[in-house]
């Protein structure tokens, strides 16, 4: 094989130098054995915005001439290697740089394998992640998500261990040897050097068959042509005055009927062509029967990603929400807003008109969610943190991996 | 000198063109730099400050308050004798235009990096070439660059030029956003020893302004004086052309590498029946294009122009005068201008009237804002081109391709 590609999915700002380490050492690695290599970003990824899914890829060919045909592009057309390094956007991506969800494995190569840094397990990250027509191969490095990013880097091994783990899955690109030469040379030695050769040596891969995954239509709009477009670059708004969720709060008007009756025009609308499911790696959790209507939330969301409801209540929209964790901590109430990882929810949906149609199911749905949370805590890397949290969670962490052996 | 530590092995390093240039910039010794954040030039403003932070570049680093004052501050230094240096984007660089103009009526050798960015509106941060080639009638001289290795080198080539007391005229260095400022290869970073050898120290003679040479820069003049300062810059740029012949023809000597001309590159033109021009990372996927035409027979060569400013009007006559058709692809546009086409594409058109046997010339505007210029798209130019041979004529003189309709 003449050129070999991989890209790292990652959160922006919370794992840039992570994502930078590893497509910087594959070139370097890679160089060890006379090939060539480039290393960026996908540009228009915005990766200085919290928690945005963004890439960076390497690219490594054997001459000047085959590493040309990947130049001068955003991201390379499909990829021998995708590395997942936060298990959230297993669901798939919307970066900054495109519309519409683009699946994990979307540029993976029949063949190719993805592999996720993850606690959980390869069957409950395969129901997240979309089916292919192709097999690959799904590799779990098993860590939690590393928060080694721009302005604070957690040195949590992740980097070499995820470098170890593709000298397993990708020996044609770079062998183990030439990867721990180029780890030794940027001054990683002693316990990365035997993080990443553990990491190489342990590390499982499952094949996904063909069809295996989640069977949901990836959201995707169509561009329009020149032709087409509003000309002096106008963009059509949301219509005003409709209300909440769109259907009028006039005389009569009844949610709960009108959701029975299939009327769905009262979704309340955000930007129809970027949604933010994938931004966060986390969302707020809401008791609806706790809440004391303060408006904090409301206020202080840095997204404005709370609808105001027909009975005066807060709910948070999903296509909104970056999962940044400011209305936790406002929150008054002790148990009114938890914010609960995204691996753990399905779908989208209003949790105020859960609640409304069926507030025991929604409490036993609730209450599940937050219990899970907690028993998970440790693993809560990113958005909202209150003085000391991080030192908690890494002596936390440490405890759960201990893999330096 | 810190620098000299940094720089005492030639050695290889995987950087982008923007770090190539802020390392080119260390190695020159610039003594003011300023700068204000626009992306894509704003990565050169960062590994300026790193290398300084680091203790590895002493110059006076100013962060201005706005783009206009960030070219005025050069031009003032650059008029007490300071090597200086600086640059920008897309409508940043337009923001700076009163003092871009000046500088070059002024005669300060001014080196500026321009990451070229589509100009706003809509605010987008792609390449398109029309920032920069906005200094095109100004006195600046102007190169796009096509790797990371040529902004290295270019950088060097441009202080050594401009500061040359027969030229003493600013030079912009175009690089392509994303595709040489955000994209990591591997480049030869030369010694100290061989800069010291190559690039004198900036000498403003008798132009200096100093208390000790008193002189008054630029005053108010009339219609008397006008046309003769005009007619003055104009045969420094005239002037040029041999100052650069004679400075690559050295820069080879010391460094041991460069093409065979400073002004364009030939790419298997030596036969073609068609030849592709283009500038900057556009020859990446015309290359690529270039050779697998060739595979299959046809008679394709590409001409890269590094000089747009003095444009190399006979070597571009002499390299397309045996050709049967010319295609420019120009990643700019001119609303209105002859024929509809590319800037690029009507000078090349202009340059090539003088000959007794013209080639026909075809205009395509691909890839603006940044988007990807496929191999399968300068394949399709290429059989456009074809087809005006075979009909004897240019039916349609521009082509947008890759245009959603």
């Amino acid at each position: 094989m003449s050129t070999v590609a991989v890209e790292v999915v990652y959160r922006g700002i919370f794992q840039k130098t992570l994502a930078r380490n590893i497509v910087r050492t594959i070139v370097f690695a890679a160089r060890k054995e006379g090939k060539i290599g480039t290393a960026f970003g996908r540009y228009g990824d915005s990766p200085e915005r919290n928690g945005i899914p963004a890439k960076q890829f390497a690219i490594v060919s054997d001459s000047p001439e085959e590493l040309e045909e990947n130049l001068a592009v955003y991201e390379a057309r499909e990829v021998d290697v995708t590395i997942n390094v936060d298990d959230t956007m297993c669901k798939g991506i919307e970066s900054w740089a495109w519309y519409g969800l683009q699946p994990i494995n979307a540029l993976t190569k029949p063949g190719g394998t993805l592999i996720v840094t993850s606690r959980q397990t390869a069957d409950a990250l395969i129901e997240d992640i979309h089916q292919k027509d192709s097999a690959y191969n799904l590799a779990i490095v098993p860590a939690s998500t590393s928060f080694s990013g721009l302005w604070v880097y957690k040195d949590d091994h992740t980097d070499v261990r995820i470098l170890g783990a593709l000298a397993r899955v990708c020996p044609e690109l770079v062998r183990l040897d030439s990867m721990l030469a180029a780890l030794e040379d940027q001054g990683w030695g002693g316990l990365k050097l035997t993080s990443a050769r553990n990491t190489h040596d342990r590390l499982a891969t499952r094949p996904v068959e063909p069809g295996e995954g989640s069977e949901d239509e990836p959201f995707s709009f169509d561009l329009p042509g020149w032709k087409s477009m509003e000309e002096g670059l106008v963009i059509k708004g949301v219509e005003g005055g409709t209300g909440f969720r769109g259907g009028s709060l006039g005389e009569g008007y009844d949610p709960i009927k009108s959701n029975a009756s299939g009327d769905t025009s009262y979704e309340p609308t955000r930007n129809a062509v970027f949604k933010k499911f994938s931004t966060r790696s986390m969302r707020p959790v809401i008791n609806f029967d706790t809440c004391i209507k303060c408006t904090l939330c409301w206020l202080q969301c840095p997204d404005t990603c709370f609808d105001v409801t027909p009975d005066g209540l807060y709910d948070a929209n999903m296509e909104a929400c970056c999962g940044c964790a400011v209305c936790e901590a406002v929150c008054p109430v002790a148990d009114c807003i938890t914010m609960v990882n995204e691996s753990e929810f399905n779908d989208n949906n209003s949790q105020w008109e859960h609640w409304t149609k069926d507030k025991d199911s929604y409490h036993k749905w609730m209450s599940e969610l937050i219990q899970v949370q907690k028993e998970k805590d440790a693993t809560r890397s990113h958005g909202y943190h209150s003085p000391g949290t991080y030192e908690a969670e890494s002596e936390a962490e440490v405890a759960l991996t201990g893999d330096d052996d | 000198m810190a620098t000299q530590t940094l720089y005492e092995t030639e050695r290889e390093e995987l950087i982008s063109g923007s770090e190539a240039i802020a390392i080119a910039c260390a190695m020159a010794d610039v003594d003011v730099i300023t700068a204000y954040p626009i992306r894509p030039y704003d990565t050169v403003m960062q590994y300026v400050s790193k290398l300084k932070a680091d203790g590895a570049f002493d110059c006076d680093f100013i962060v201005a308050e706005s783009e206009h004052s960030q070219f005025e501050i050069v031009k003032h230094a650059s008029a007490v004798g300071a090597r200086t240096f600086c640059g920008s984007s897309g409508v940043g660089w337009f923001y700076a235009f009163e003092a871009i103009t000046v500088t070059a009526g002024l005669r300060l050798p001014v080196v500026a990096m321009v990451g070229n960015r589509a100009l706003d509106d809509p605010g987008a941060f792609g390449v398109e070439h029309n920032d920069a080639m906005a200094v095109r009638d100004l006195g600046w001289m102007l190169y796009w660059v096509g790797t990371a290795q040529e902004a290295l080198d270019t950088a060097l080539l441009a202080w050594r030029v401009a500061e040359d007391p027969r030229v003493f005229l600013p030079a912009a260095i175009s690089c392509d956003g994303s595709f040489l400022t955000h994209s990591q290869a591997i480049v030869n970073v030369p010694t100290q020893e061989q800069v010291d050898r190559f690039l004198p120290q900036y000498d403003r003679g008798r132009l200096l302004l100093h208390p000790d040479n008193p002189i008054t820069v630029a005053p108010q003049v009339n219609e008397d004086w006008l046309m003769e300062i005009r007619r003055q810059t104009d045969d420094a740029m005239r002037r040029t052309s041999d100052v650069i012949r004679e400075a690559y023809e050295e820069f080879k000597q010391v460094f041991g590498r460069g093409d065979d001309s400073p002004f364009i590159e030939e790419y298997m033109t030596d036969d073609a029946d068609i030849v592709l021009v283009g500038m900057g990372t556009l020859a990446m996927p015309v290359r690529v294009a270039v050779r697998r035409m060739r595979e299959q027979g046809k008679k394709v060569g590409f001409l890269r122009v590094k000089f747009f400013r003095p444009f190399a009007t006979e070597e571009i006559q002499e390299a397309l005068s045996h050709c049967k058709a010319v295609g420019v692809i120009d990643r700019d546009y001119s609303y209105g201008s002859p024929s509809y086409g590319g800037v690029l594409f009507n000078e090349v058109r202009s340059a090539l009237y003088d000959l007794d046997d013209r080639p026909l010339v075809q205009s395509f505007v691909a890839g603006l804002g940044g988007r990807e210029v496929l191999v399968r798209d300068v394949e399709e130019m290429t059989q456009m081109v074809q087809d005006s041979i075979d009909s004897g004529k240019v039916k349609q003189v521009n082509t947008w391709i890759g245009v959603r309709e």
